[in-house]
């Protein structure tokens, strides 16, 4: 799997200009294939886009028919959402997504390590229960859950959501951090071990150097789904601790009296985990099947 | 979940030979096993203990606004559970809605990864705008596709349709439960092209061509050199597809809010209303025990494939 992308790489750069034959499609002519691929492409996005060019319209050219295509655009809906106290929310939703992740790491990376080194017997065990809590429907554990933050005093806390997304990441973090730990080349760490290296010399410089584009890539799939999270949000806070999602909850009812200002909040509530997202493209597929597929 | 779950037998039995030895330091067992412990509490602590509780409360009758009328009650929830009308409804609401989101994503996932494998000018770009959908707050696709897409009156869908005679048609409540379901397949279509993209892009291009100088067609090949490759990254977006549409609950507050009626409501929003609007804690846990011994089913695939693979690729590098 992994010695796929230099191969490729070669065959390019060999100047074989034959197309790769896998696509069953690759009998039409390549112009005509890539225009019809940017067209599809398009058409898939065209919901984005949409609302994207909504949300800088004025809300008497947001609803119209047929749709406006052409206006001068302004920011003023973007104002009046931040206007609307939207401030709070994306605090909490900052607060919960980097706390969570930073806690993800910390009790992940120690783990990860450790199911990444010789095989303990009960490795594949321990493997399988954190990968089985992933399948754990949230409906099962919610209310004991509301239940002991009730009586914790715990409701509308942002550390509730917290801890709550810790679990929800930890699974996927340990996988994808043992699938990386297992990458580093067992050779460069003997190396460090016969120059009289201890463990912690090798960990620190040898392994994180290595390990640090994969660190950065589960932080990102962690950010991600924490970012997203709208079940646990919208039933254990109310007005002190709800996030960016739950702050969307307001516009449920705006049936085409506000659809600017909503496009305008979507796209403000959006923008950060799609920006983080599209940095993280190359392992995204890495973080949705826990390390299973680079 | 996992307390009712055991690790699949394949996996304990064989010990993987090609882990490499990289623990050669003499540790002893528990020095070795110590990085491990903060992270494993935290989750029996956090999911299996809740967990536990609901099994326990699904034996009592409890609702939180007579906080003085607890007792036992046996089975008596789960008899509930299987005999209330609208649980069974919002169980076949929940398969529908799954099976058809999964199925039809993963077949535009194909489409669309098969036309992104190719090169072409502008591939990272293309390729980078379809991931997008993924990416929004599933809140937000929600109400993108509640105001903006299938809004009655000035929604696009009716402006796209209205050539072919289709004027204020409101698909929201005429149709729920197909709106959730396109919303679904738009935000979980480019998972799956992730995957299979994934999937072509292992492929060695050899096998390919042996197969070409052999005189397939591009279509046989398509059919009996790349599907059966495919084949697992397939199951596994299947599989793993499931495990999260199941659980769909934020699509379905903000579209229909399960409605009109009850027409739309899944398990998990049904629990929902159950818990958090009616306050009965003793049947929410029954239905939720239910819907975890369903969950098993697919998951236990679910979690064998992922092993299957990983372990796979593990071997492959050694």
């Amino acid at each position: 799997m992994t010695a796929r992308a230099p191969e490729r790489a070669v065959s390019t750069t060999a100047g074989t200009r034959r197309p790769r034959p896998s696509s069953v499609a690759t009998r039409l002519p390549g112009a005509a294939l890539t225009v019809f691929t940017w067209v599809i492409g398009l058409v898939f996005v065209a919901p984005v886009l949409w609302l994207v060019l909504t949300a800088f319209k004025q809300e008497n050219q947001a609803a119209t028919n047929p749709p406006t295509l052409f206006f001068q655009p302004t920011l003023d809906r973007f104002t009046a959402v931040l206007g609307a106290d939207f401030l709070p929310y994306l605090g909490n939703s900052a607060i919960a997504t980097l706390a969570s992740t930073l806690l993800v790491l910390a009790l992940g990376l120690p783990a990860a390590y450790a199911l990444s080194i010789a095989p303990v017997k009960r490795t594949q065990d321990v493997l399988f229960f954190f990968i089985s809590t992933k399948m754990l429907p949230v409906v099962a554990v919610v209310v004991p859950i509301y239940v002991a933050a009730a009586h914790l005093s715990m409701l509308d806390n942002v550390w509730t959501l917290v801890v709550l997304y810790t679990a929800m990441n930890l699974p996927i973090a340990v996988w994808m951090l043992r699938s990386f730990f297992l990458e580093v080349p067992t050779a460069i760490v003997e190396a460090a071990r016969m120059e009289g290296a201890g463990l912690p010399r090798i960990l620190w410089s040898v392994m994180m150097p290595i390990m640090a584009p994969g660190i950065a890539a589960t932080a990102l799939i962690c950010m991600i789904f924490s970012w997203n999270e709208f079940f646990f949000a919208v039933n254990l806070t109310a007005a002190q601790a709800a996030t960016v999602p739950v702050f969307l909850t307001g516009f449920i009812t705006s049936e085409g009296l506000f659809v600017a200002q909503l496009s305008a909040a979507v796209v403000m509530a959006s923008l950060p985990i799609v920006v983080i997202g599209w940095t993280a493209q190359r392992q995204l597929v890495r973080g949705l099947s826990m390390g299973a597929v680079k | 979940m996992s307390a009712a779950t055991a690790p699949p037998r394949e996996a304990t039995a064989t010990p993987s030979p090609s882990t490499p030895a990289r623990g050669r330091a003499r540790v002893s067992g528990w020095a070795r096993r110590a990085p491990l412990l903060p992270a494993l509490v935290f989750m029996l602590v956090v999911t299996q203990l809740p967990f536990l509780a609901t099994v326990v409360y699904s034996f009592r009758s409890w609702n939180l606004l007579r906080p003085d009328s607890q007792a036992w009650v046996g089975v008596a929830n789960y008899a509930a559970v299987f005999t209330d009308r609208q649980f069974l409804g919002a169980a076949a609401n929940t398969i529908l809605i799954t099976a058809s989101c999964v199925v039809v994503a993963m077949l535009l996932g194909i489409g669309l990864a098969l036309l992104l494998d190719r090169r072409f000018p502008g591939r990272g770009v293309v390729r980078t705008l379809v991931i997008t959908p993924f990416l929004i707050l599933p809140v937000a696709t929600a109400l993108l596709w509640k105001h903006i897409m299938f809004e009655p009156v000035f929604g696009l869908v009716n402006f796209v349709l209205s050539p072919f005679g289709v004027e204020t048609f409101d698909w929201v409540s005429q149709a729920p439960v197909l709106s959730v379901v396109v919303a679904l397949v738009w935000q979980w279509t480019p998972f799956m092209m992730l995957l299979v993209l994934a999937g072509l892009q292992s492929q060695g291009g050899d096998v390919l061509e042996a197969g070409q100088v052999d005189g397939a067609s591009s279509w046989q090949s398509f059919v009996w050199i790349t599907l059966p490759h495919l084949r697992r990254y397939i199951e596994l977006g299947v599989l793993l597809g499931s495990v999260y549409v199941v659980n769909t609950f934020d699509t379905i507050y903000m579209m229909t809010q399960g409605g009109p009626g009850t027409a739309s409501a899944n398990l998990p929003f049904y629990i929902y209303q159950r818990t958090f609007l009616g306050f009965d804690i003793g049947q929410s846990a029954a239905m939720g025990v239910v819907v975890v011994v369903g969950t098993i089913i697919v998951a236990m695939l679910a979690l064998r494939l992922i092993f299957r693979t990983f372990m796979n690729a593990q071997e492959a590098r050694s």
